[in-house]
């Protein structure tokens, strides 16, 4: 089931949170909405969902107009960022709410509801915890019966808003690969939205870069963390070192180098190397994170280098060396960090 | 083994607090319970029960009831809307809303009377057409059940509105996507959720509504058997200087008072169960 976006504007007074976004989700894509907090990501999702409205624009489910459809008729699955919960239900309750509440011939027996939950619950691992309240369980597990919730009535597609960032980090990991091997078994089509490059990069099947309510850029993962079409999806994507210049014509520009771009020598090997001072030298995993002091730069350049290549290269904080910047890509600077 | 001196004040503070505590409570609350019912028994038992079944005592029991029973439901609708309204949408004006909500506790409650008094009297546009029409207002049960909604409106909508305001929309809105239509999301979400906030909000509005005096004295006009409450028969007898009947009658409101207040400890408990999830 696909999803369309078209022209989608909408306001709150002055600000608009959504500004003339189209966008298209193919059937049984993973897409992640990513941008930073207040960028309009979670209103264009509540917008798909029905639960807010438009000021202009279109929403379409399989080609389908569904704009003007209230919540209900839109069958669209929500999990949201605290869960949601109902709190006085138990946790099968709560999954089967959405099957209890359908009317006339829709409405499934006694025994196909049971069967239906206990088989979702299965599902999200949580077979063991139906007669549990809510508030008994962990964010995690309460996330997961929020997706067995969300997807017992069967919806059209599964909209997720930043459905991990309540949990802490490790958790989050797991959930986040479960939900992933979840995804390539059910190909439900899914939008989730989040603030977290990494779990974006790692999840989603494509990426679409949201910034002051419009698209910076979409595409893969390796699409936009190679080749950021612009310096805020740069920047926004994975860590990164920021350099201010003049160019020969006078114009501000700004150039970007991704830590583990950044190649240290003891000796000069190109022309272009800068000269520097090690301030710092950190292990981060199999990595080893360098600070590198350098003259007209404010900040310390980050490299990331393999450790073996860090014991190689022989050098330790207070120890001159050259740093190559080939890597660099300049964009001209036309918006501020 | 010692125990390390706790950060607190020294003993003879909480010696004190509870000396002044305790004090207070016999003072103002137990001596009067006890002369209440020394009072009220002082002609013996048969007395007693004879200043409870008189008819006019009967009469103002009757009114109070069925006073109650009009306005303790009444005012949870109304408050159930108010506080449904102001949580969960944004409208302009909404500060002025909740400010006004607060208006019956502002106000003293004769004012609220005097105000029935002068848009419904019989002297008045609005109460000389009701009259037209056979209806009397002031002087008469519907004015007395209208000052007491106007006088309790505020208990259940304070209680619900900070209730809901913690409790958010997002249950709601998941009930919504899960395909719920409005009442079911009411019956099956929101009305659980606030259950118990409701009730408690609900026991203090009855007890309001059975102890009011001041707007439903001046909207009464006091007519033996007709348009008297307790509170208003206790005080008529009173000033007949009937004490023992006057603290007879008394007496059933410190009942109800017992009640309210075992009702109200009660389900003060179950709403902390419930907030913490252990209840259903």
């Amino acid at each position: 089931m696909s999803i369309e976006v078209r022209n989608l504007v909408k306001s709150f007074g002055a600000y608009r949170a959504v500004n003339d976004i189209s966008l298209k989700v193919e059937s049984g894509e993973l897409v992640a909405l990513l941008g930073p907090s207040g960028c309009g990501k979670t209103t264009l999702l509540r917008i798909i969902a029905g639960l807010e409205n438009a000021d202009s624009g279109q929403i379409l489910l399989n080609g389908e107009d569904v704009t003007a459809l209230p919540v209900r008729e839109k069958k669209v699955g929500f999990v949201f960022q605290h869960y949601a919960l109902f709190r006085r239900m138990t946790v099968f309750e709560n999954v089967a709410f959405g099957l209890r509440v359908l009317k006339g011939r829709d409405k499934p027996s006694r025994k196909q509801i049971s069967e239906r939950v206990n088989h979702l619950l299965k599902m999200v691992q949580m077979d063991w915890a139906g007669g549990r309240m809510p508030s008994q369980l962990s964010g995690g597990q309460r996330q997961r019966v929020a997706l067995a919730r969300a997807l017992a009535t069967e919806p059209r597609v599964l909209l997720l808003d930043e459905p991990f960032s309540a949990l802490d980090a490790k958790v989050r990991l797991e959930l986040r690969r479960w939900l992933r091997k979840l995804h390539d078994e059910i190909h439900i089509t899914s939008v989730f939205v989040t603030h977290d490059q990494e779990e974006a990069l790692e999840l989603a099947d494509r990426i679409v870069v949201v910034n002051k309510g419009a698209i910076e850029q979409q595409g893969t993962p390796e699409e936009v963390y190679d080749k950021p079409a612009n310096a805020f999806v740069y920047n926004f994507l994975g860590n990164v070192n920021v350099f201010h210049r003049r160019t020969q014509d006078g114009s501000a520009a700004v150039g970007f180098v991704r830590p583990h771009d950044v190649g240290l020598s003891k000796v000069r090997t190109k022309p272009s190397d800068v000269e520097g001072l090690i301030v710092d030298a950190r292990i981060r995993g199999r990595q080893v994170a360098v600070e590198v002091s350098v003259a007209g730069q404010e900040r310390a350049i980050e490299a990331e280098i393999a450790r073996d290549a860090f014991k190689a290269l022989g050098v330790a904080p207070g120890d001159r060396v050259f740093v190559d910047l080939e890597a660099i890509t300049v964009y001209a600077e036309d918006y501020s960090i | 083994m010692s125990q390390p001196a706790p950060a607190l004040d020294p003993a003879w503070v909480k010696g004190v607090l509870i000396a002044l505590t305790v004090l207070f409570f016999a003072v103002f609350i137990f001596l009067p319970l006890f002369l209440v019912f020394a009072e009220a028994l002082k002609k013996g038992w048969d007395y007693y029960v004879s200043a409870w079944t008189d008819r006019v005592a009967f009469q103002a029991i009757q009114l109070t009831l069925l006073t109650t029973a009009i306005v303790v439901p009444l005012n949870s609708v109304f408050g159930l809307a108010a506080a449904w309204l102001i949580t969960k949408y944004n409208f302009r004006g909404k500060t002025f809303l909740i400010s006004l909500l607060d208006l019956p506790f502002a106000v003293s409650p004769v004012i609220a009377g005097l105000i029935f008094v002068l848009v419904l009297g019989s002297n008045t546009p609005v109460g000389a057409w009701l009259g037209t029409l056979g209806i009397k207002v002031i002087f008469a049960p519907p004015g007395i059940v209208l000052a007491t909604l106007f006088v309790t409106f505020p208990f259940v909508v304070r209680e619900l509105i900070p209730l809901m305001q913690s409790q958010g929309r997002e249950e709601e809105e998941a009930a919504l996507t899960l395909g719920a239509r409005g009442w079911q999301v009411f019956l099956r979400v929101t009305l659980p959720n606030i259950k118990w906030g409701l009730l408690y909000g609900m026991v203090l509005c009855n007890a309001r509504a059975i102890g009011e005096f001041g707007a439903v004295s001046v909207v009464s006009g006091h007519i033996r058997g007709e348009t008297n409450t307790i509170p208003l028969h206790v005080e008529i007898l009173y000033s007949e200087y009937n004490f023992t009947a006057s603290f007879a009658v008394a007496s059933i409101l410190v009942f109800m008072a017992l009640v309210t207040l075992v009702l109200k400890a009660w389900l003060e408990h179950q709403f902390e169960k419930s907030e913490k999830g252990d209840l259903p």
